[in-house]
């Protein structure tokens, strides 16, 4: 099952690294980065595969949340779902 | 395949543009709860209600989390309660009342419709007795909203009811005029009510409708307003009409996945989608401030009419693709009290009672969260409805009155409901009396557009 991590904020050392390390922590899998900096923001999108993540997405959500209030970082989790649904006929 | 710009714009739709899920509705069917005996419905009404939607919330609150959309209120509507009261021995509404506000404070919705009497043909056994309990049954509970059905293009409207009405409301906010006159704002008389609307205070589930079903209520002026914002300058009206669809489509297509998920985890049949645009009071997230982004200085002035008729059909074209149901109100709802723009556009004179009501005609609903004079006598609430209710009639579309006379207080007071019912200024009203036609009484007949077979 696929989910997509989305990290927005002011750019700072070791975001990424904050990011996978919580990935590799839950035992989730990062399938692929984009990230990029627009006018000193910062954004970064994982597409991760939560199959053998060690809880649910509601949970994870919260946990990445929390990580994103301690990083100084908007952090959200959620399945991939909406998007297709938002922006594919 | 997932596009980055995709996944940020879904992303700022909803953290920075108030996208959201305005209401995930359970309808429930209570007619297989009537009974003779008062107590033992009253004990059917309970146990059915928390048992259909012992899980509403919780599923309601992890789909939300584990998606990324936000959910705001989880509602149940209910069959219309007069339907019940008639075969009942010397019912007492209220306790009907009381009845559906302690099921909704078990299950943790925030309101439940359906306090409501469908008479826009005449009354029947129960319906009188529910609508004189009215005042009484919305000042004892917490969540119990109520509408009355008054008339519909198929059957004209029961100027009978319309008296009743005015009398009504006016009582039901003196019933609750230390609390804001909350009454009233949980009160709403319609013309052509639609039978599966999920949003409140107007939502009852219908006698048409399945034994229990899954309606959601999307949400999105602030999404609209920016696209417009981003994209609209220099664009010709056509150009913005097609990019109010497009971001329409968009909102939409949320509701639906979100109605088929919380339907599929609940096992209980997806029921529609209603396409509306339902403002906040929230900086942003208004209905008047769109239809200033698309040119008009503030809502309210000349011109309003005609943008608010091409929004509310965008609203509609966007959405009706993007759901395979579509029904309720859809399109651009204009409650005063709930919208920063209209708000603010009231305060300062430029919105009128007579601006809403031509709105009225080209938008989703009708005189909506609408504060007037304390002193305003019934027979023009009455008039007001009357009014309402022919352009509903005359154009086959709802419309509805939902005003809250501020006890004690006049033009330039205000009342502050909280929450998502904002608060809103007491705008003046034509005083001038429209008694003897209202004690006529009796049915306008149905219009010449009902007789479509």
């Amino acid at each position: 099952m696929k989910a997509v991590i989305t990290v927005i904020g002011k750019d700072r050392v070791g975001i990424l690294a904050k990011v996978s390390g919580a990935c590799a922590e839950h035992n989730i899998n990062v399938l692929e980065v984009t990230q990029n900096i627009l006018q000193g923001l910062f954004s970064m999108i994982m597409i991760v595969d939560v199959s053998a993540a060690d809880m649910e997405i509601d949970h994870l959500a919260a946990v990445f949340s929390a990580l994103g209030e301690e990083i100084g970082m908007d952090i959200r989790f959620t399945r991939t779902e909406l998007y297709d649904a938002m922006h594919h006929i | 395949m997932l596009n980055t710009n995709d996944i940020l714009e879904s992303i700022r739709m909803i953290s920075d543009e108030n996208l959201d899920v305005r209401t995930v509705t359970m309808g429930i069917s209570l007619l297989d709860c009537a009974d003779p005996d008062p107590a033992k419905a009253c004990e059917k009404i309970y146990k059915k209600i928390t048992t259909k939607a012992k899980n509403l919330v919780a599923v309601a609150e992890k789909i939300s989390a584990t998606y990324g959309i936000p959910i705001v209120n989880k509602r149940i509507s209910v069959t219309p309660i007069a339907m019940l009261l008639g075969c009942a021995e010397h019912p007492d509404p209220v306790d009907y009342a009381l009845t559906l506000d302690r099921a909704a404070k078990e299950v943790g919705v925030n309101f439940i419709g359906g306090f409501s009497a469908l008479v826009h043909k005449g009354f029947s056994a129960g319906d009188r007795l529910l609508i004189e309990s009215i005042p009484q049954a919305l000042a004892k509970t917490d969540f119990v909203c109520s509408s009355i059905n008054i008339g519909s293009t198929k059957s004209g409207i029961n100027m009978d009811a319309v008296k009743l009405m005015g009398e009504i409301v006016r009582k039901t906010a003196e019933a609750t005029a230390d609390n804001q006159c909350m009454g009233a704002a949980k009160l709403v008389v319609f013309c052509n009510a639609p039978e599966d609307n999920p949003f409140m205070a107007g939502a009852f589930h219908g006698p048409g409708e399945p034994d229990c079903v899954i309606h959601v209520g999307v949400s999105g002026p602030g999404a609209v307003r920016a696209a417009l914002t981003k994209s609209a300058k220099g664009l010709s009206t056509d150009g913005v009409a097609e990019l109010i669809k497009r971001t329409a489509f968009k909102i939409t297509r949320m509701g639906q996945l979100v109605g088929n998920l919380v339907s599929e985890e609940l096992g209980v049949p997806f029921g529609i989608v209603d396409l509306s645009l339902a403002p906040t009071p929230a900086k942003g997230d208004s209905v008047a401030n769109i239809l200033e982004e698309i040119g008009l200085t503030v809502c309210g002035s000349c011109g309003t009419t005609a943008a608010l008729a091409m929004l509310n059909d965008a609203v509609k074209k966007g959405g009706v693709m993007a759901s395979n149901h579509v029904g309720g109100l859809s399109g651009a709802f204009i409650p005063v009290s709930e919208d920063d723009g209209m708000i603010s556009a009231a305060s300062k004179g430029f919105l009128t009672l007579e601006k809403l009501e031509a709105m009225t005609a080209v938008c989703s609903v009708g005189i909506d969260m609408v504060v007037i004079p304390g002193d305003t006598p019934a027979a023009v609430i009455s008039g007001l409805i009357a009014d309402e209710a022919a352009i509903g009639m005359v154009n086959s579309k709802t419309t509805a009155v939902r005003v809250i006379p501020a006890i004690g207080k006049t033009v330039g007071d205000s009342l502050d409901f909280g929450g998502l019912l904002g608060y809103a200024p007491v705008m003046p009203i034509n005083t001038a009396s429209p008694q003897v036609f209202i004690d006529r009484g009796g049915r306008i007949p149905s219009p010449i557009q009902a007789l479509k077979n």
